[in-house]
């Protein structure tokens, strides 16, 4: 499988780290939100069988990391276009 | 019927020609007490159990495609109860119990090896990690021991303790009542036992949406029209989150593809399992099968890349330099529903009438038959067997989580996604 950093292009699998699901906000106030929200966040994920937003990380390249889409049953991606890089604290840049 | 050695030979004698199949694939009836989709070995253990042990009247198995055609047929078949929370070694133990009994239980050879499961240590750190593993097992009641460097050697004599690079083997622990079975045998003997008891096991049935009436089951949707029920058992492996997500409800479940392969068939060479991130042993036909460390990425696709295929083999040539020059014949892959802890979950879900058995990640075919007992002690009286009650949903909200990480071979980068 090869991905496409939005910086370096389509490179070979082994130069990245995946990230899980994109998209999952922390809580605003961990303090005072609920056990059920608690858990959501951290645990419970969409996992669908089809497309998939993704982060990953291009760990022995640029090191940065960004969006993706795939499919998770045929494994195609969009074109590197259509990679979002993502700030440090995790959200997308629109 | 039974598989005496009479019958054996009265069918030796028409040519086998007049085996009855061991179960029918019929049509679904429109109604149900319990019904079960997925008929891998969790979901034809239950059904047979839900018969057995509490008397369920009408019960049917769902199967998208064939029965144990999914993980049951995928796996190394490894069996062993080597885990490190209490909870845990109760639970894969009691499987293990009673994979010792299936075969006269079911009246069926499961073929089962019990030749000893080995684990190694590549560091002092990872021997006393094992030592900790060893004495949490005894202290719960079940066998373990610490190898010594003389005994590994004894057990694997073509093993290479050190490596150029620097890779060292400082000892390892085994069970001893740990071994392979014949993963098929599995799903065909539960599904056998449980026909014989009038479940109704439909293959080629995808269920493809839920009926529900104020946050309760009443039926299922599926290719042979609406089946009514008002208990439905989830036990879809990969499939759970897709189902859960019709039910209205999201799951703490990540898929991951794991693989295996096999080589051309030798002599005898490995008389133990070798488990760890790394596994390997060799099958009765004289395959070596081994396979170790899930894909870095999601997916539903039952299939795997290169890498790890180069990364399995590295490995088995590192600890076995003799083995380099054998052939590979296949290499396959298999769609694991891995939980964050690396433990099941076994219980009732938001949805009312609607239980789960999922999460069975890298670890489903050695809890087959105590998975088996539990789901259908759910499904029938509503509560959580005992043994179950800590592999609950609600554990991923109060944080009582039972990280078997390291028991299942799986690395850091896999869990906690």
């Amino acid at each position: 499988m090869r991905i496409h950093c939005p910086y370096c292009g389509a490179r070979d699998l082994l130069e990245f780290t995946w990230g899980g699901e994109a998209g999952i906000s922390r809580p605003l106030n961990p303090q005072t939100c609920s056990d059920e929200e608690w858990g959501a966040y951290l645990f419970i994920r969409k996992n669908p069988r089809g497309t998939l937003r993704e982060r990953w990380c291009h760990t022995y390249g640029c090191g940065q990391w960004f969006e993706v889409q795939r499919d998770t049953m045929t494994h195609a991606l969009e074109s590197a276009l259509d990679a979002k890089p993502v700030r440090a604290n995790g959200k997308s840049q629109t | 019927m039974n598989l005496s050695i009479f019958q054996l030979a009265r069918q030796a004698l028409s040519g086998h020609r007049r085996w009855p199949p061991f179960w029918r694939c019929e049509a679904p009836r429109k109604q149900y007490d319990v019904l079960i989709i997925g008929g891998g070995g969790h979901g034809l253990a239950t059904a047979y159990y839900l018969k057995r042990n509490h008397r369920v009247r009408n019960v049917a198995v769902l199967e998208r495609g064939w029965i144990g055609g999914g993980n049951t047929g995928r796996n190394t078949t490894i069996v062993r109860s080597n885990y490190l929370r209490t909870p845990s070694i109760r639970f894969y133990d009691f499987a293990l119990r009673l994979y010792e009994e299936l075969s006269r239980e079911l009246g069926y050879n499961i073929l089962f090896s019990q030749r000893g499961v080995v684990t190694l240590a590549f560091s002092r750190q990872e021997l006393r990690a094992m030592n900790r593993r060893v004495n949490a097992m005894r202290h719960a009641g079940v066998e373990s021991e610490m190898l010594t460097m003389a005994q590994v050697r004894r057990l694997l004599p073509l093993l290479r303790e050190r490596s150029a690079a620097g890779r060292q083997i400082f000892g390892g622990f085994i069970q001893r009542r740990g071994g392979v079975i014949h993963h098929d045998a599995v799903a065909w003997g539960y599904a056998r036992a449980a026909h014989a008891l009038g479940v109704d096991i439909v293959q080629g049935c995808e269920v493809t949406d839920f009926r529900t009436s104020n946050g309760a089951v009443t039926g299922v949707e599926t290719l042979y029209g609406v089946i009514s029920t008002r208990r439905v058992g989830l036990a879809v492996a990969g499939n759970s989150s897709v189902l859960a997500a019709k039910l209205g409800f999201g799951l703490p479940i990540t898929n991951l593809v794991l693989q295996a392969m096999v080589s051309e068939p030798v002599k005898p060479v490995l008389n133990v399992v070798l488990d760890g991130p790394f596994y390997v042993s060799q099958s009765d036909r004289g395959e070596l099968v081994m396979g170790g460390g899930a894909e870095i990425y999601t997916s539903y696709a039952q299939r795997s890349g290169l890498q790890r295929v180069e990364d399995n083999m590295a490995a088995l040539v590192d600890l076995f330099p003799a083995f380099s020059r054998l052939r590979f014949m296949r290499q396959w892959a298999g769609t694991v529903d891995l939980t964050p802890d690396a433990s099941p979950i076994i219980d009732s879900s938001p949805v009312s009438g609607a239980c789960l058995s999922c999460g069975w990640g890298t670890y489903g075919f050695k809890a087959i038959p105590a998975g088996g007992v539990a789901f259908a002690h759910l499904l029938a009286t509503g509560e959580s067997h005992a043994l179950a009650r800590p592999f609950s949903l609600d554990r991923f909200q109060t944080g009582a989580l039972i990280p078997e990480g390291a028991s299942s071979g799986m690395d850091d980068r896999e869990l906690l996604l």
